[in-house]
């Protein structure tokens, strides 16, 4: 049983604050675990979880699979390139079949928006959003907030602002949601063309200018751009992009060489972030993986209701 | 199977209302039945040998008249076919479907006209076949348009798809002004479709749902509007879904261009609030949009700028709707509930009874062209009697069609189809 007001995890627009504190608080404690010379808790021992992977993913099913194993539960990995969707099985055929198994758990990532609220039709295992179109990223969002908390102490009145192709993000939505709910005050920055009309609704700003953005911000996190949507009339060329919303060393010296950066990754090094910011002092890019490992050992830990 | 099927002889219909649509009048008559005519309309009949059918109470109106409706035959028997069609037919009151082209093969030529003409003598309602406007539907070449006329099509479209080519667009419009037929045009732009399956708005943006926003209704149909009006030639829009689409209609109708425009049921009464759970019965085509944008329909439907409401039938096997949203088709059936549900929402606006009857019959029947029969002495007996005042919930055990991919399952009705009479048979539903 979840120690969750929820039963999954689909998605931080739904989720009360008291549970994102929950999941923050325990993440901490697994941060702990992991600085430990053995990384393993026996807390899921005997529990199943399948990360059932529609998408390309390298990182997050990683991190899935790095958290379950440390909390010793058994993991199994699905992957729509090598089954036999390829053959024209359905998506219900294969859940029901998945289902079959007896899995405890589900992890999933799949292009279409809802896809986890859909799982819910044909299973009764606990359901992990890793991703659904552009709807949201949970796990990311608030390992996301997890680095801005750990750097400053707490999320309550801080400015936080997130950069580039906002229209097509998971990544922002669930990190508005999130940070909206523990009182930060939001910013999104980019094209207009990328970012969602009528988004002001959610109480926060909007700006085209990436240096009064910098300067502004306590934290900023840079969404990757995703190549395949230039040269289709959103983004005329990578160098044009770079020139007007690129985060480099230069506009971070000029404009506030304090703020925090972020990015959930894979990096575009030279397009919206450089080398010497995503590497410099102001980064946590690398702390964001680890505490996506923490992050999401805490939501698996408090969905299955695992013990202290 | 539509309740019980008789053949209609010697019948005696008492106590009902006759509606009729052409002069709006109301009249409580008895109707005697021989041989599927009617062979006598009065006050008090009173006939041994006659099986008499009590209709107190209930409204007795020409039978409904679809203008869109996707039946799969040929090609696609497997999730509609002209029998199951026609059984969804007649539970929804409807004696008369024009159905669209896109089957397999498409129907572009005479030749298919007149096999799809030749297998509706067989069922229980009278189809309409509507052409292609290209060949195979791909927008190119304009199909052979005036030899389905003389096979019997009553317009020309390509379906769901939009005839994207503005040039191979006037061609069939200016083509088919020698025919008197009108032109239905898919009013969307695609471009601006995006993929999208829901309305692009603060709610899409929340769910993250692949957007398409009213603007490719409008300029679609501007586009179309303007050409009709150079050439002056006649054109129908089907399934409009934003409140801009009837002003823009309004504005193009008031210049006295032949213009019709249909929209479908659920427009009407539902919103794209209804993807909340990303349930892809919702996913239809175009998408669901606001609340305001239902209630601009509505007045539309009032004023007459916009002329009927249509089925948009449009079945998808199970497997093809209980997918994920994104790999999950489009369109939702409607032949059953398409009046009741009509009736339930214009009912809540203001709407008699007989104004949402006007919205089935002869209103589409203009539109068309198709004539809607009286329910007169020595006439043909194709009639729908309707139970005005049952309030009833909509499920999956009304579904008459092939398919169950409707998105009104759990929703609440008025009126109810109680009997229909259409070529010789008498249906209680």
């Amino acid at each position: 049983m979840s120690v969750l007001s929820v039963k999954h995890l689909f998605g931080l627009e739904d989720l009360k604050k008291q549970d994102i504190f929950k999941i923050l608080d325990t993440a901490f404690k697994f941060r702990e675990v992991l600085d430990r010379p053995i990384k393993k808790v026996p807390s899921l021992k005997g529990k199943n979880i399948l990360n059932l992977f529609f998408e390309n993913s390298t990182r997050t099913k990683m991190s899935f699979e790095l958290a379950a194993k440390r909390l010793s539960a058994d993991v199994t990995n699905f992957s729509s390139g090598t089954s036999s969707l390829k053959k024209g099985e359905s998506f219900k055929d294969t859940i029901q079949n998945i289902h079959s198994m007896k899995i405890d758990c589900i992890v999933i990532r799949h292009s279409s928006p809802g896809s986890c609220i859909n799982l819910t039709n044909y299973v009764d295992a606990a359901i992990v959003n890793g991703g659904d179109g552009f709807h949201e990223h949970p796990t990311q969002g608030l390992l996301d907030i997890m680095s801005i908390k750990e750097k400053f102490g707490k999320i309550e009145g801080l400015k936080v602002s997130i950069v580039g192709d906002i229209l097509h993000s998971r990544v922002a939505r669930s990190n508005i949601y999130g940070l909206i709910k523990m009182g930060a005050r939001v910013r999104v920055c980019g094209p207009p063309n990328l970012i969602p009309r009528n988004i002001k609704q959610l109480g926060i700003d909007v700006s085209h200018d990436i240096n009064s953005t910098i300067r502004w911000s306590d934290a900023i996190n840079i969404l990757r751009i995703q190549r395949e949507r230039m040269g289709i009339g959103i983004i005329p060329s990578i160098r044009e992009y770079r020139k007007l919303f690129g985060v480099n060393k230069k506009r971070l010296e000029t404009y506030n060489n304090d703020v925090l950066v972020l990015h959930p990754g894979p990096i575009n090094r030279g397009v919206e972030i450089d080398s010497n910011v995503a590497d410099g002092p102001n980064s946590v890019i690398l702390k964001q993986v680890l505490n996506g490992v923490a992050i999401r050992m805490s939501v698996l830990f408090l969905l299955l209701g695992g013990s202290d | 199977m539509v309740g019980k099927t008789k053949k209609f002889d010697k019948y005696l219909l008492t106590g009902g209302t006759i509606y009729n649509p052409i002069d709006k009048s109301s009249k409580k008559n008895d109707i005697l039945i021989d041989n599927g005519v009617i062979v006598d309309v009065g006050k008090d009949i009173a006939l041994e040998g006659y099986n008499a059918i009590d209709c107190s109470g209930k409204i007795i109106c020409p039978g409904f008249l679809d203008l869109r409706s996707h039946f799969g035959e040929p090609g696609y028997e497997d999730i509609e076919s002209l029998e199951t069609g026609s059984k969804a037919a007649l539970k929804g009151g409807y004696t008369k479907v024009c159905m669209l082209p896109n089957t397999n093969p498409v129907i572009d030529n005479a030749e298919s006209v007149e096999s799809l003409i030749e297998k509706s003598r067989l069922i229980d309602i009278n189809i309409f076949p509507i052409g292609s406007i290209t060949k195979n539907l791909d927008g190119k070449e304009l199909s052979e348009i005036g030899l389905m006329v003389k096979g019997g099509v009553v317009a020309i479209s390509d379906a769901h798809r939009n005839v994207k080519n503005a040039q191979v667009l006037k061609n069939a419009l200016e083509y088919c002004k020698m025919f008197e037929i009108p032109v239905i045009n898919h009013a969307e732009n695609i471009d601006l479709v995006n993929d999208g399956m829901s309305n692009e708005s603060f709610f899409s943006f929340k769910k993250g749902l692949p957007a398409n926003p009213f603007i490719s209704e409008t300029v679609g149909i501007l586009r179309d509007l303007e050409i009709a009006n150079y050439i002056g030639a006649r054109i129908h829009i089907p399934r409009i879904s934003s409140s801009r689409s009837v002003s823009i209609i309004k504005r193009y109708k008031d210049l006295g261009l032949l213009l019709t425009a249909e929209v479908t049921p659920h427009h009407l009464g539902l919103s794209e609030i209804e993807l909340k759970d990303y349930n892809a019965f919702y996913k239809v085509s175009p998408p669901l949009r606001s609340s305001e944008d239902s209630d601009a329909l509505i007045e539309g439907l009032r004023s007459g700028v916009i002329d009927c409401i249509v089925s948009d039938h449009h079945p998808s096997k199970i497997e093809d709707k209980e997918s994920d949203l994104l790999n999950s088709n489009f369109g939702t059936i409607g032949l059953e509930s398409a009046f009741p549900y009509s009736n339930r929402i214009l009912s809540q606006k203001g709407f008699s009874i007989e104004q949402v009857i006007d919205l089935f019959t002869i209103n589409p029947s203009r539109v068309m062209n198709i004539d809607l029969g009286k329910i007169s002495k020595n006439e043909v007996a194709d009639f729908t009697v309707i139970n005005p005042n049952s309030d009833w919930v909509f499920e999956q055990s009304h579904i008459y069609s092939l398919s169950k991919n409707s998105c009104l399952i759990g929703k609440s009705m008025k009126g109810k189809i109680d009997f229909v009479a259409c070529k010789n048979k008498f249906h209680i539903i």
